[in-house]
C-alpha cells in the first residue's frame, strides 16, 4: 500500500531557506516535514567552499559549508530531519483545503498532505542554449555552478585553459578557483557594459590574478570536434548586437557561463501560483506568501539574491508565516488577507515583496517590522534616494511612507529596507478592491546636490 | 613621499571604494564605512593579505573532498604556492569542522582547518 504521510507544514527543499522556513515553523509549534532532492542538506552551500556567507547573520565570514552547517545543527536540535532523496513529483490543492504532494524517494512512492506548503526551490542556471551562443556543440561548456561542482565536490578539473562568459559572482568565484587549481583563465567577457557581480568579487576573484573583464563583449560562437579548441568573442553595441569586424577567435579547451539565474518555480506554477515577471518568482506578500493561499515562498526562488543571508531571512519569514496559517485552521479570521500591490516604480528593478497584506499590519499582535528588498534598474554611482510613495501609478506623486538615501546603487547589488509596520499603513482596501497600493521609487542623486 | 591607491574593500558585500594615502609606513584610509575597512585598507596598501579556501582529498568515503580553510589569513602573492603545499594532503573520516588537517602552511604560522564535516556514514 502507498505511504500516506500528514503534516501541518511541508518544505520543499533543505538549502539555506527551507532549512530556515522549516526551523522557524517548527519553533511556532508545527509538525514539519521538509523534503530535499539532493543526500545531504544544505542546497547550493555545499558546493560554494569561499567563504564571506553570514556575516550579516552570524557577525561573520563564514564559508558556504559552514553556513549550512548552522542550519543543519539549529534543525537537528529542533529534532528535525529531512526526507532526502525525496523529490516531489506532482502537487494538487484539496478541495477541503490543504495540499497534496505525490513524492518518490528510495522506499519508493509516497503522499504526503499538509495545511501549508513552503517552496524553498531556489534558482538554475541560465544555460549556453538560452543566451544564444552558436556555433559546435562540442564537450567543454560549463555553466559556472556545474564547473564548481566538478572541481569542490568531484575534484574534478573541468579543462586547462577557460573563457568565462558573463560577470555574475559564481563567474567571478570559479575565475578565482580554477585559477588556483592550476587552470589558465583567459578572461571574461560581459555582454553589458557594467559588471554583474559584486565589486569585492571583481577586487579578490579577478584582479587578484590580473584576470581581465571585457565588458560589452561576449561570445558570439564555440569551436571544437569532440572537445572545445576555440571560441569567438566580438564587441556588442548597445542593444547588445555583436559589432562586425570586432571578432576576435580565442584558443581554449573550456567556456565557462555566468549568465544568470532564474528562480526555479515549476511547481509553482503547477499549483496556478502567479509569478512576477521582473523577478520569475512567485509574487509574496511580506510574510511571504503566495496569491495561493497557503502556498509560502522564500529563497532563490523568489527572486535571486545576493546574499544566503537574505535567503536565510526570508525562509524564516515564510516558515513562521506557514505554521501560523496551518496551526489557526480553515476560516480562522487570521487567514484572511487583505492585499494591496507595492510596485517597482521608476527607477526600481523590481522589490520583493510584491503585496502588502493589510490585514496582518493592522493586526497588532502579528504586525512586525517589514523586510523590502529592491534592485536599481541603473547604476546611480553618486547617490541614490528609495521613496516609498503611496498610490501605485508610475512617478506616483503619493504621500511618501518611507525614504533612506544611498552612497551608491548599482543593479547587482540588492538592497534591504526595514519598515516599521506603521510605516505601511496604505489603508483601506478589501480584497476584491486592492486600494491604492505603494510603490519604490529610486532617483539617483547628481553630485553637486550632496 | 607618499602614495595614493584606490581599493575596493573585500571585507564584506558592500565593497566600499577606498583610498588609502601610504606615507612612509603610515597609511591613512578614506572612503570605508566601517572600522574593519580602515584596518584592511591599511594592510592591503602595503601587504595584502586573504584567507584561502581551497579542498583537500578525501579516502575511506564516498566524498572525494574535503572544504577546508586557512585559520588566518596569508600573504597574496604566496597563494599559489600554499596550493602546492596543500595537494598532497589527503584525510580519512571522521574529520569534524574546524580540525586542523595541516599545520603551519609554507611556515606562515597558518593552520588549515575543515570547513565540513566528514562522518563515517556519508555515503
Amino acid at each position: 500500500m502507498i505511504r500516506r504521510l500528514e503534516t501541518d507544514v511541508v518544505v520543499l527543499g533543505a538549502g539555506p531557506a527551507g532549512l530556515a522556513a522549516a526551523c522557524s515553523a517548527m519553533e511556532a509549534g508545527a509538525r514539519v516535514v521538509v523534503v530535499e532532492r539532493e543526500e545531504r542538506t544544505g542546497g547550493i552551500l555545499k558546493q560554494c567552499i569561499h567563504d564571506g556567507f553570514g556575516l550579516l547573520r552570524y557577525g561573520r565570514q563564514l564559508s558556504g559549508p559552514e553556513y549550512a552547517l548552522r542550519d543543519a545543527d539549529r534543525f537537528g536540535s529542533l529534532g528535525g530531519r529531512a526526507m532526502l532523496e525525496a523529490f516531489v513529483t506532482s502537487a494538487s490543492r484539496l478541495e477541503a483545503g490543504g495540499f497534496e504532494l505525490a513524492c518518490v524517494d528510495r522506499g519508493g512512492a509516497f503522499l504526503l498532505r499538509s495545511a501549508a506548503l513552503v517552496l524553498a526551490t531556489g534558482c538554475r542556471e541560465r544555460t549556453d542554449r538560452q543566451v544564444f551562443v552558436h556555433g559546435d556543440r562540442p564537450a567543454g561548456v560549463f555553466t559556472a555552478g556545474l564547473a564548481q561542482y566538478m572541481i569542490n565536490v568531484q575534484g574534478l578539473l573541468p579543462g586547462r585553459r577557460a573563457v568565462i562568459l558573463g560577470s555574475g559572482d559564481i563567474g567571478l568565484i570559479m575565475a578565482r578557483r580554477m585559477t588556483l587549481e592550476g587552470m589558465e583563465v583567459i578572461g571574461a567577457y560581459e555582454a553589458k557594459p557594467e559588471p554583474s557581480g559584486l565589486s569585492r568579487n571583481l577586487r579578490q576573484c579577478l584582479d587578484d590574478y590580473g584576470i581581465p573583464l571585457a565588458l560589452s563583449s561576449t561570445v558570439t560562437a564555440v569551436h571544437g570536434g569532440r572537445r572545445v579548441e576555440g571560441v569567438t568573442t566580438a564587441r556588442v553595441d548597445g542593444a547588445m548586437r555583436p559589432i562586425p569586424g570586432t571578432e576576435r577567435d580565442l584558443s581554449c579547451d573550456t567556456l565557462v557561463l555566468s549568465v544568470g539565474l532564474i528562480p526555479e518555480n515549476e511547481l509553482a506554477k503547477s499549483l496556478g501560483v502567479p509569478l512576477d515577471p521582473r523577478t520569475r518568482g512567485p509574487r509574496v506578500d511580506q510574510n511571504m506568501h503566495t496569491l495561493v493561499d497557503g502556498v509560502f515562498a522564500c529563497g532563490n526562488a523568489v527572486h535571486v539574491n545576493d546574499l544566503a543571508d537574505y535567503v536565510s531571512e526570508s525562509g524564516e519569514r515564510a516558515g513562521s508565516s506557514a505554521a501560523a496559517y496551518a496551526l489557526a485552521g480553515p476560516g480562522s479570521p487570521s487567514r484572511v488577507r487583505r492585499l494591496s500591490p507595492l510596485s517597482a516604480g521608476p527607477g526600481c528593478l523590481y522589490v520583493v515583496p510584491q503585496l502588502l497584506d493589510l490585514a496582518a499590519l493592522a493586526d497588532v499582535a502579528r504586525a512586525d517590522d517589514v523586510c523590502l528588498y529592491f534592485r536599481s534598474s541603473s547604476t546611480m554611482a553618486s547617490g541614490a534616494v528609495a521613496r516609498l510613495a503611496a498610490g501605485d501609478a508610475p512617478g506616483a506623486g503619493g504621500a511618501t511612507l518611507l525614504e533612506r538615501r544611498y552612497r551608491a546603487l548599482r543593479p547587482p547589488e540588492m538592497e534591504r529596507i526595514k519598515a516599521p509596520a506603521g510605516s505601511l499603513a496604505v489603508g483601506p482596501a478589501r480584497p476584491a478592491e486592492p486600494g491604492p497600493g505603494a510603490s519604490l521609487i529610486v532617483e539617483p542623486i547628481e553630485p553637486e546636490d550632496r | 613621499m607618499s602614495e595614493r591607491k584606490e581599493l575596493t574593500c573585500i571585507e564584506c558585500p558592500r565593497g566600499c571604494r577606498l583610498t588609502v594615502e601610504v606615507d612612509g609606513g603610515r597609511a591613512t584610509v578614506s572612503g570605508n564605512a566601517c572600522p574593519k575597512g580602515a584596518v584592511w585598507g591599511a594592510q592591503e596598501a602595503v601587504a595584502p593579505m586573504r584567507t584561502l579556501t581551497t579542498t583537500v582529498a578525501v579516502e575511506g568515503s564516498a566524498r572525494k573532498r574535503l572544504p577546508v580553510r586557512s585559520d588566518g589569513t596569508i600573504p597574496l602573492a604566496r597563494l599559489l604556492d600554499a596550493m602546492e603545499a596543500i595537494d598532497p594532503v589527503v584525510v580519512r573520516p571522521p574529520v569534524r569542522r574546524g580540525d586542523v588537517v595541516a599545520s603551519d602552511l609554507l611556515g606562515l604560522g597558518v593552520d588549515l582547518v575543515a570547513t565540513d564535516d566528514l562522518l563515517g556514514e556519508d555515503r
